[in-house]
């Protein structure tokens, strides 16, 4: 308990000093995407590493929340922190009631009914151009502002999408150490044992699959209003994909594995941007290796090559 | 107690039950013996509404709880286990006793997700029942492995330590005793006594003879999916039918 605190303050301490650190024009941006990656990430490991549900369709969630903050304040003239409230309770209900019949669904079944969902949504996002834009996009999303701070460059928003970015870990953090945390990895494990012993499997995968909906409609919004553009691309299958690798690859049913698997996907395509076209086979060749040589993900696999480094030390200095 | 009315199950064109009926009493520990196929698990299945039977009517302290779901049932105080122990092997030994205690506790989502005051006092009770229930079965000294690594006797274990959990009135095993050896099934019949004592009513599939006429209050023998014979462990032994059923006629 104490030490989960200790970790989670350290954890904090170095996103809030990270800018003073790795400060640096282009830099900063991609860190306020690792960010809204890591919300992401986290959303869609509550549903895939803790109960073990899979969802192909969750870049649509995160489009919704950034479509309807948009239009909501473009065309509507809303205010920001108005629009993305009401975007996370549309996108909430609507995960809810899409839930209830498709949670229904076990594995391939399930994986193919959120692709169909995801691909539905994208779909939307193209053909409503009076509503969205269309494939030309949606521009002029205006920034948060607050006590007349406007988040308009990428210092301010690091710190906007980390604040929030941190809520979002601490509460996925306690969710999973409560109650109910435990009840989602029960019927991950064992659906049927869950349920003799009380647990409404059905309600709680519903329930989760909204809460999912939600964080991923939140991660939405505040890029839409970081961006001030969106445009249907960002928010396609590909997109599902990489999120599903990220939380894969971070670790699944880990908190910080996600936030590791975010930064590295976010990042790692950056980092090669130096090898010209060589850097999707770079790209492609590390993660097949990451999975095969890490199958429980960065944040266990890490942590036991170290081990295994420092242990083969030791013995090289007694021999 | 329990009170089960024509059961009937078929699946497809086989015939798995057949118009079963027998009662059990309050505090008794009841055993269901039969050849295998002879309809044992899914009499066991019915009753704790995993399958839902094609005719028949399950009671339960005079409730009717036909067609009602596993965990409707839990709420009502009834618990099973299983003959291939269901564990939540990536979790430890104490947060799947934990599990257990999840109808005995109420924090919802969101006052988790927050550590409301009431949520945080609410876990606490939890780890303590738990670790209570551990101790009663003998391991509490594995609280913190992990499921999945436990040997299958520990397991079994376990699986009983969180069925307690729930704190049922009656609690039902399918062959409690598969898989152990003779120290451990020993162990066994000495837990089975110690549960009814604590005023639960025990329904056990069981194929091992000797504990089950070794503890067992009332035995129900079932063959072919009819109910062949049921009375105390001495009348089974000594029912002709019964006899025909397990060693063959001789025609």
């Amino acid at each position: 308990m104490k030490r989960d605190l200790l970790l989670f303050t350290a954890f904090s301490l170095f996103i809030m000093v990270a800018p003073q650190i790795f400060a640096g024009g282009y830099l900063m941006n991609v860190l306020v995407f690792v960010g809204i990656n890591t919300m992401l990430a986290i959303a869609l490991n509550l549903l895939l590493g803790y109960a073990g549900q899979i969802s192909l369709g969750h870049a649509g969630f995160f489009g919704l929340g950034a479509y309807l903050s948009g239009i909501l304040t473009t065309t509507y003239s809303l205010n920001p922190w108005l629009a993305m409230p009401i975007a996370a309770c549309v996108v909430g209900s609507l995960a809810y009631l899409i839930g209830l019949p498709v949670l229904k669904l076990k594995g391939h079944y399930l994986a193919m009914a959120t692709l169909g969902l995801g691909i539905i949504i994208y779909i939307v996002f193209n053909e409503t151009v009076d509503l969205t834009g269309g494939p030309s996009g949606l521009s002029g999303i205006p920034n948060l502002h607050v006590a007349g701070i406007t988040f308009d460059s990428d210092v301010k928003n690091y710190y906007l999408i980390w604040g929030v970015t941190l809520a979002v870990m601490l509460f996925s953090l306690n969710l999973a150490g409560s109650r109910v945390g435990r009840a989602l990895r029960a019927v991950h494990d064992s659906e049927v044992a869950a349920q003799v012993l009380g647990v409404d499997a059905r309600g709680l995968k519903v329930q989760i699959f909204a809460l999912s909906a939600i964080i991923s409609s939140l991660a939405g919004s505040l890029y839409a209003h970081t961006m001030t553009f969106i445009s249907p691309a960002s928010f396609g299958f590909n997109f599902s994909i990489e999120l599903l690798t990220m939380v894969v690859i971070g670790g699944l049913g880990s908190i910080y594995g996600s936030f590791l698997g975010a930064a590295l996907l976010t990042l790692l395509p950056e980092i090669l941007r130096g090898a010209n076209d060589y850097d999707i086979i770079i790209y492609g060749a590390l993660l097949m290796v990451m999975v095969m040589f890490m199958p429980g993900g960065l944040v266990r696999g890490v942590p036991a090559l170290f081990r295994k480094v420092f242990s083969r030390k030791a013995e090289g200095g007694h021999a | 107690m329990l009170e089960v009315t024509g059961i009937t199950q078929i699946f497809g064109g086989v015939t798995a039950l057949d118009t079963v009926s027998f009662s059990i009493a309050k505090g008794d520990i009841t055993g269901v013996i039969g050849p295998n196929g002879a309809g044992k698990t899914t009499l066991f299945n019915i009753i704790t509404g995993i399958y839902h039977q094609t005719a028949g009517t399950v009671t339960l302290e005079g409730k009717n709880i036909t067609g009602l779901p596993p965990e409707k049932l839990a709420r009502l105080a009834m618990v099973r286990t299983f003959q291939n122990i269901e564990l939540f092997g990536g979790m430890t030994v104490l947060e799947n006793v934990m599990v257990g205690m999840h109808t005995k506790s109420s924090s919802g989502l969101l006052a988790c997700a927050l550590k409301m005051p009431w949520s945080i006092s609410e876990e606490r009770r939890i780890r303590a029942g738990a670790m209570k229930w551990l101790e009663f079965t003998g391991i509490l000294d594995l609280a913190d492995h992990t499921a999945g690594s436990l040997p299958f006797g520990k397991g079994r274990l376990l699986e009983i330590a969180r069925a307690l959990a729930v704190e049922p009135r009656i609690m039902l095993m399918d062959e409690p005793a598969a898989g152990l050896n003779s120290q451990e099934t020993l162990g066994l019949s000495r837990l089975i006594k110690q549960i009814r004592d604590l005023g639960i009513t025990v329904v056990l599939v069981e194929h091992d003879m000797e504990l089950v006429m070794d503890i067992c209050d009332r035995i129900v023998v079932l063959n072919l999916g009819k109910k062949l014979a049921e009375g105390t462990p001495r009348e089974i032994q000594e029912s002709p039918e019964v006899i025909a059923a397990y060693l063959g006629d001789d025609d």
